[in-house]
């Protein structure tokens, strides 16, 4: 019977957070696209949008009905099934990084101790890739679908590039994971919060800025959006797309965004980590509280890091994203890798 | 061969040096621009609310005038209708009657006049051309409609408020640039 004995309980709990986590991730995201459109206005001396709600607040949901409303328009000679399937994969695909990711330590309630963590699984990082690799799907599946040269070409730009930074991305986290020796997100962002350990990024500065570079590029954000070039593949791989479809896809990409950023807070920065704080010291709900807030301004900061360089740096050419992908990235990469390897080795003597 | 103007600049074609092909130092250069610029000022007036200083000439929609006993000037003699390039002004002449001295000034009134908005240019040839002073153009601008019909305005959208028995809206029609 011990088979069959199941921890009602846990489910529940872990259902809860589940649906906590997937709808806090949604409303982020949408106020992102806010934060986009404002962070965009004051680089450019606009104010932004300020007419729905004070400030402008009420706007994305003002965008969201403007979406909803629309009418939907699929393709005569589209194919229908993957059609509607593409925008759904980048969707699910964004959303499902969530579940590995260390929001916070752990709260205790009704004598229970709660991980702020859907499943700590033992393979994070592999995880996250493997997700993150799908998302490629909804991209190709929509553009393919579409049945529409230029949607066509978009996503198979988007497929390349997405292949070709996934290699230098996996290559500059090897060298994160030799420091850890792990691959679970909970345990790197608590070896990085043990006492008198400094965070990653402090023995791995190029492996993060590879990374960085590389999240961008995963992101289909500026400069690596080529997947979207409006001047010379009209719209991209979701021209086609209307109504709510599209703006699954646009969606999706804010959400990878966010994702994206967690993951770089957590590997490179301390995930929930405060710097100079003891986090042992406090009651442990109230540190978890603090913790999640840490996370979530770190997540901010990257994501105004990610915007700020949107509207900063224009886009690359093709040849010239190749290039810097497969004979820069990858290299120094290799080249981070070995030498984290060969410092470690010379430490442990 | 000679340069047509001194502003022309020699192009280096030198090859870029190694931190030039970094591109990170230009790139940290243009996000510090960018950065920058959240401190700016910026110089967007936010419309419905804020309204931007008009310049004393600037020429907005028509106005009918009275004089200061709340009669109307336009005798409908028709010079501003044979003005307008655009021919967007339309009027019928009508004889003032016994006891209608308070309502109009001279022995002839315009019983019907009509701007189309549409075809109007905002010229301000008619202001010119008026030998009554009755017609301006002030300083309100940018009439809506839901029909073409509506931007045809008729002599009660133009005729200004009657400075007796509403002062008030006389002042703000008139515009405050307006002297005479």
């Amino acid at each position: 019977m011990t088979l069959l004995a199941f921890d009602w309980i846990l489910m529940v709990e872990k259902l809860i957070l589940i649906a906590i986590i997937v709808f806090a991730s949604l409303g982020i995201a949408l106020y992102t696209t806010f934060a986009e459109r404002k962070v965009a206005a004051i680089l450019q001396d606009r104010p932004g949008p300020n007419r729905a709600g004070p400030f402008g607040l009420l706007q994305p949901f003002a965008d969201g009905l403007k979406l909803i409303m629309k009418e939907e328009i699929i393709p005569n000679s589209s194919n229908k099934a993957l059609f509607i399937l593409g925008p759904g994969l980048a969707m699910t695909a964004a959303l499902m990084t969530c579940s590995v990711i260390p929001w916070s330590s752990h709260v205790e309630l009704f004598d229970r101790k709660i991980d702020l963590q859907i499943a700590d699984i033992n393979i994070g990082i592999l995880y996250i890739f493997g997700v993150v690799s799908l998302g490629v799907y909804g991209i190709m599946i929509g553009g393919w679908a579409s049945n529409n040269k230029f949607s066509l070409m978009a996503a198979l730009r988007g497929a390349s590039q997405a292949i070709s930074y996934e290699l230098a991305m996996g290559l500059s986290l090897i060298a994160v994971l030799m420091i850890s020796g792990s691959l679970s997100l909970k345990t790197i962002v608590d070896e990085q919060m043990a006492a008198g350990s400094l965070w990653n990024i402090a023995y791995q500065p190029l492996g993060f800025v590879i990374f960085f570079i590389c999240a961008l590029a995963e992101c289909n954000r500026t400069p690596f959006d080529l997947p979207e070039a409006e001047n010379e593949l009209n719209f991209g791989y979701h021209q086609e797309y209307s109504s709510m479809k599209l703006g699954f896809y646009l969606f999706s990409e804010y959400i990878n965004m966010i994702m994206s950023s967690a993951v770089m807070a957590c590997l490179f920065f301390g995930g929930y980590d405060i710097p100079f704080l003891n986090e042992a010291t406090l009651s442990p709900n109230f540190a978890a509280i603090l913790g999640l807030l840490a996370l979530l301004t770190k997540i901010v900061i990257f994501i105004f890091v990610f915007m700020w360089i949107r509207w900063t740096i224009p886009r690359f050419r093709y040849d010239q994203l190749m290039n810097v992908g497969w004979k820069k990235l990858i290299p120094l990469a290799l080249f981070n890798m070995l030498l984290t390897g060969a410092l470690i080795l010379w430490k442990q003597g | 061969m000679q340069a047509l103007t001194s502003r022309g600049k020699e192009v280096s074609r030198k090859p870029m040096s190694f931190m030039e092909r970094l591109y990170i130092p230009s790139i940290l250069k243009g996000m510090a621009i960018t950065f920058s610029h959240i401190f700016k000022k910026q110089p967007t007036i936010h419309y419905p609310e804020q309204k931007r200083e008009f310049s004393p000439v600037f020429r907005g929609l028509h106005v009918l005038n009275r004089d200061e006993e709340g009669r109307e000037r336009c005798t409908a003699c028709g010079l501003c209708a044979v003005a307008c390039p655009a021919e967007a002004i339309t009027m019928e002449g009508a004889e003032r009657l016994e006891g209608e001295e308070n309502k109009y000034r001279e022995e002839k009134y315009a019983a019907k006049y009509e701007i189309n908005m549409l075809r109007c240019i905002f010229c301000g040839l008619c202001e010119e051309a008026c030998p009554k002073d009755a017609i301006y153009l002030s300083e309100t601008f940018a009439p809506a409609n839901f029909t073409r019909k509506g931007f045809i305005y008729g002599k009660e959208d133009l005729l200004i408020p009657d400075p007796i028995t509403a002062p008030e809206e006389f002042a703000k029609a008139r515009g405050a640039h307006r002297n005479n």
